[in-house]
């Protein structure tokens, strides 16, 4: 079936499998936007609990949607991986350290014997919430931007920047992108808690952070828009293989791929509609048109970095070493193995939902919390 | 390709890798085998119903959750490192090595992290059936993740189903069954997983003999004990079977690895294995003094475990590095040659492809296919170069084995004394059983170090030495990472430990 594809339709519909796995990733940081909101939502002890108890159910979602994200690229684009992560390197290694340390946090954070105490764990979940996906949203910014990299012909590559990838953060648009992403996790933290946890005044307390985030994530959104739409882009001849400035490249793309375009502004309704329902409305359900806008919006941004001739990693020193889903992929055969494997994604989907629906059927309450001394 | 070679920064590179792997190394094996033994436990609970049982299951669960944490942390470090110190090893080999790992998260992770909120939290909330549903699932789970990065380990042991690819410079798959079915994969899956049920088991018979040893805790401490002692019998034949295949797999593709595992260096036919010695730390290859201080030998066991013959012929490291006409080995030092010339042909090929000169590079790709095979030797700085550490592989390798038949002996006896109600009363054995559970550990990481020191330089056996697989990194950059890991792992094992060593003082409800 997929070995009788065309070598670059399979390279499209690996980008494809890719920018899903990424999209989901991204909604599933409300574990990491909820980590934020402890310092400031809860008013009790006990109300910070049932918050952390609520997102400890999820936070092995995300944090195995981000190494499925990395292997996924590294099986699929192994010259990204290579050039991103060997050259990028302090930027990746800075968000690793926040997911390392987030990875302890709810299992040791109340336990006895935890000689480091609660509150340093709370500030670990802080930090992943926040510099975590701040220097992700940087990192991902540099798809737009550039980054200061070349490869040999060896394809080794050699990194431009004594920062190594941490001067992403000092870009206006990346720094946009990663604020942005920092307040969507804030936001789609207070809508995911509200409609999970038992609890009336802390509810109305996250249905108010969940319109105010977002209030606060709009004017970076818009910054990151407009910029996408006049930006000069990364284009790639078809022809030769050869990398090009193209003025306003990103607006060409959603112009050639209306789909994209379409996605991009459904993406984005859905998210004001969701924050919208939680915000004006008595409805706690609003997590999952914002959930799926989330998805759809950076569906759309992933398609326009990757799609229509457009280099996905483009350097900034040498455009011929920029990076396309055509010249960093694996090869023919990997990727039509990998279709196959894949074709068993819509299967582990399935049983993640309908593990979450049997787990989230009944609210979660403090009652619970306190009587169960698993809690975390 | 490998120029400005840095070698301080690949052994920083290599120390943050080991450093990585050995911490990660402390946790993994716990939680292949506690998985099973927790699903054991509540299988039991719910087909008698009786709730000593169940605060059975939750107890050991509380503890697979602390060690499970902390193994998830160390895991992701793994993953990225790849690409973050070894960028040249992801790109020349991601067509293939990332496979794995991606069917790893597709499959594994997502089960594992899926199931595991209903085994912590899904008591109230599921069915019991599909609580106990769960709990198997995560065990399921976390071994096909082993499943999946043995595979990949494996692959860098014995490279097969794949070809380089002189217009890409890297390696590409050719046959994706050829790397999930190799002996040498499922192999180490059959040993390393088998060795993480043995350790759980240690794990549990050591903290219930504790319980025994304070008189605290005892039916808890007999059932706990029963179930392991079975789980932990069993595994370690698994492991001595699989360990036994490992070594014959290990002389045909790696046999400098297995000379250094004897500290061996003039091969023979009828090989002796080395029960006890003291490998000579002065000994260079090729010259003329003893290898051993002193050895006690068992005659010709070596040639039987290795080739299934009496008399089978061993080669040493001599062998391999300098050549034996006589059995038809071909030596480093000739190896080195016809890879330098496949290098320089490559590069030429390169060359002359970029200047569109197709006559010439025709003939650069006919010289590079002569000697392709022999492409990552020609990256070896010399010929000693391909000799792994022999002291630190013989020693490790001793201490592996010789701990893997003393749980054995272990495991017997207190099934034995268990069965005639005495186990209790022998606080000898009940010490040793403590005792057991931290040698279980120390075994663990010999273990690795076999197989991870053994098989340098090779990042991928013949094929990739580590000096070309490393990043563009200047030493100071490795360094500082490696040092950041170090104190952060190890703040990170301290508060393991004290959470650990607080809840096993707590003990499980309701006794």
């Amino acid at each position: 079936m997929f070995g009788s594809l065309e070598w670059s339709t399979l390279q499209q519909l690996w980008w494809l499998i890719v920018s899903v796995v990424g999209a989901l990733f991204i909604f599933l940081t409300f574990v990491q936007g909820g980590q934020t909101l402890l310092l400031t939502v809860p008013e009790s002890e006990d109300e910070k609990s049932l918050m952390i108890n609520s997102l400890g159910r999820k936070w092995e979602l995300t944090f195995t949607t981000l190494v499925l994200f990395g292997g996924a690229f590294y099986a699929s684009f192994p010259l990204f991986y290579a050039s991103s992560f060997g050259g990028a390197y302090w930027v990746w290694i800075a968000i690793l350290f926040t997911f390392i340390i987030q990875a302890v946090s709810y299992e040791f954070r109340t336990k006895p014997g935890n000689f480091l105490g609660q509150k340093t764990f709370e500030r670990f979940m802080f930090i992943n919430g926040s510099v975590g996906i701040l220097l992700i949203g940087a990192a991902v910014g540099t798809f737009f931007t550039g980054s200061a990299f070349t490869l040999n012909d060896y394809n080794l590559v050699q990194w431009g920047h004594p920062l190594r990838g941490l001067e992403a953060a000092f870009s206006l648009f990346n720094l946009s992108l990663g604020l942005f992403l920092v307040f969507l996790a804030r936001t789609l933290g207070a809508l995911y808690l509200s409609n999970n946890l038992d609890e009336p005044g802390l509810v109305q307390r996250l249905k108010s952070a969940s319109g105010r985030n977002f209030a606060y994530a709009l004017p970076f959104l818009l910054y990151v828009l407009i910029r996408l739409v006049t930006m000069d882009g990364y284009a790639l001849n078809p022809v030769d293989g050869s990398i090009f400035i193209e003025s306003n490249k990103y607006l060409h793309n959603l112009i050639e791929m209306p789909l994209t375009l379409i996605m991009l502004l459904c993406g984005l309704v859905l998210v004001i509609t969701g924050v919208m329902l939680n915000y004006f409305t008595e409805s706690v359900r609003g997590i999952w048109p914002a959930g799926l806008g989330t998805v759809l919006t950076v569906l759309a941004i992933f398609f326009l970095a990757g799609y229509n001739n457009t280099a996905f990693y483009p350097s900034s020193l040498d455009l011929d070493s920029s990076l396309t889903i055509y010249n960093a992929s694996s090869s023919h055969y990997t990727l039509t193995m990998m279709s196959y494997v894949a074709l068993m994604i819509p299967f582990v989907l399935g049983y993640i939902i309908w593990v979450w629906r049997q787990m989230d059927s009944k609210k979660l309450s403090l009652i619970e919390v306190v009587s169960d001394k698993k809690s975390y | 390709m490998i120029e400005n070679l840095d070698l301080s920064m690949v052994n920083w590179a290599r120390a943050t890798f080991a450093l990585t792997a050995m911490y990660h190394w402390i946790f993994v094996p716990l939680t292949l085998g506690l998985s099973f033994l927790c699903a054991f436990f509540e299988s039991i609970y719910v087909k008698t119903g009786n709730p000593q049982w169940k605060n059975l299951t939750k107890f050991w669960m509380t503890l697979f959750g602390i060690n499970f944490a902390i193994g998830v942390a160390t895991g992701i470090i793994l993953e990225f490192e790849f690409g973050t110190n070894w960028s040249n090893y992801s790109w020349m080999v991601g067509d293939i090595f990332g496979v794995p790992l991606a069917i790893e998260g597709m499959f594994a992770f997502f089960l594992e992290a899926t199931f595991f909120a209903v085994m912590f939290f899904g008591w109230e909330r599921v069915s019991t059936r599909m609580h106990l549903f769960s709990t198997w699932m995560v065990a399921v789970g976390s071994n096909l993740s082993a499943l999946w990065i043995l595979v990949a380990n494996g692959w860098m042991q014995h490279p097969v189903g794949m070809n380089f690819n002189p217009d890409t410079a890297r390696f590409e798959m050719e046959n994706l069954w050829a790397v999930i079915s190799s002996p040498v994969a499922i192999g180490h899956f059959v040993h390393a997983t088998s060795s993480g049920f043995l350790l759980a088991s240690l794990f549990v018979v050591g903290i219930s003999s504790w319980y025994l040893l304070r008189g605290k805790h005892k039916k808890f401490a007999l059932r706990s004990i029963t179930v392991a002692c079975v789980f932990g019998l069993l595994s370690s034949a698994f492991v001595a079977f699989s360990g036994d295949e490992h070594a014959v797999l290990t002389a045909k593709t790696q046999p400098m690895k297995l000379a250094a595992m004897e500290g061996m260096y003039t091969g023979s036919s009828g090989a002796g294995l080395v029960a006890m010695g003291m490998p000579n730390p002065l000994k260079q290859p090729g010259d003329d003094q003893d290898a051993f201080v002193f050895k006690v030998e068992i005659p010709k066991l070596l040639s039987l475990l290795a080739t299934r013959d009496l008399n089978g012929f061993v080669p040493g490291i001599d062998d391999l590095l300098y050549g034996n006409s006589e059995q038809d080995i071909m030596g480093v030092d000739e190896k080195i040659v016809r890879g330098k010339q496949a290098v320089a042909a490559l590069a030429e090929y390169k060359e002359t492809r970029k200047g569109n000169n197709d006559t010439q590079a025709a003939a650069a790709l006919e010289t590079f296919n002569k000697h392709r095979d022999y492409l990552g030797y020609g990256h070896l700085l010399s010929v000693e170069h391909a000799v792994p550490p022999v002291s630190l592989t013989f020693y490790a390798f001793r201490v592996m084995v010789g701990l893997g038949t003393f749980f054995v002996l272990l495991f017997a006896l207190y099934l034995y004394l268990l069965q005639r109600g005495t186990l209790e009363r022998n606080y000898p054995l009940l010490f040793l059983g403590v005792l057991g559970m931290f040698l279980g550990y120390v075994a663990q990481q010999a273990g690795w170090i076999v197989t991870e020191v053994g098989r340098q330089p090779w990042a991928i056996q013949d094929m990739l030495p580590v000096t070309v697989a490393r990043s563009n990194l200047d030493t100071g950059t490795v360094m500082t990472t490696f040092f950041l890991f170090l104190v952060l792992f190890t703040v990170l094992l301290i508060a393991e430990l004290k959470i650990m060593a607080r809840q096993i003082g707590i003990g499980p409800e309701g006794e």
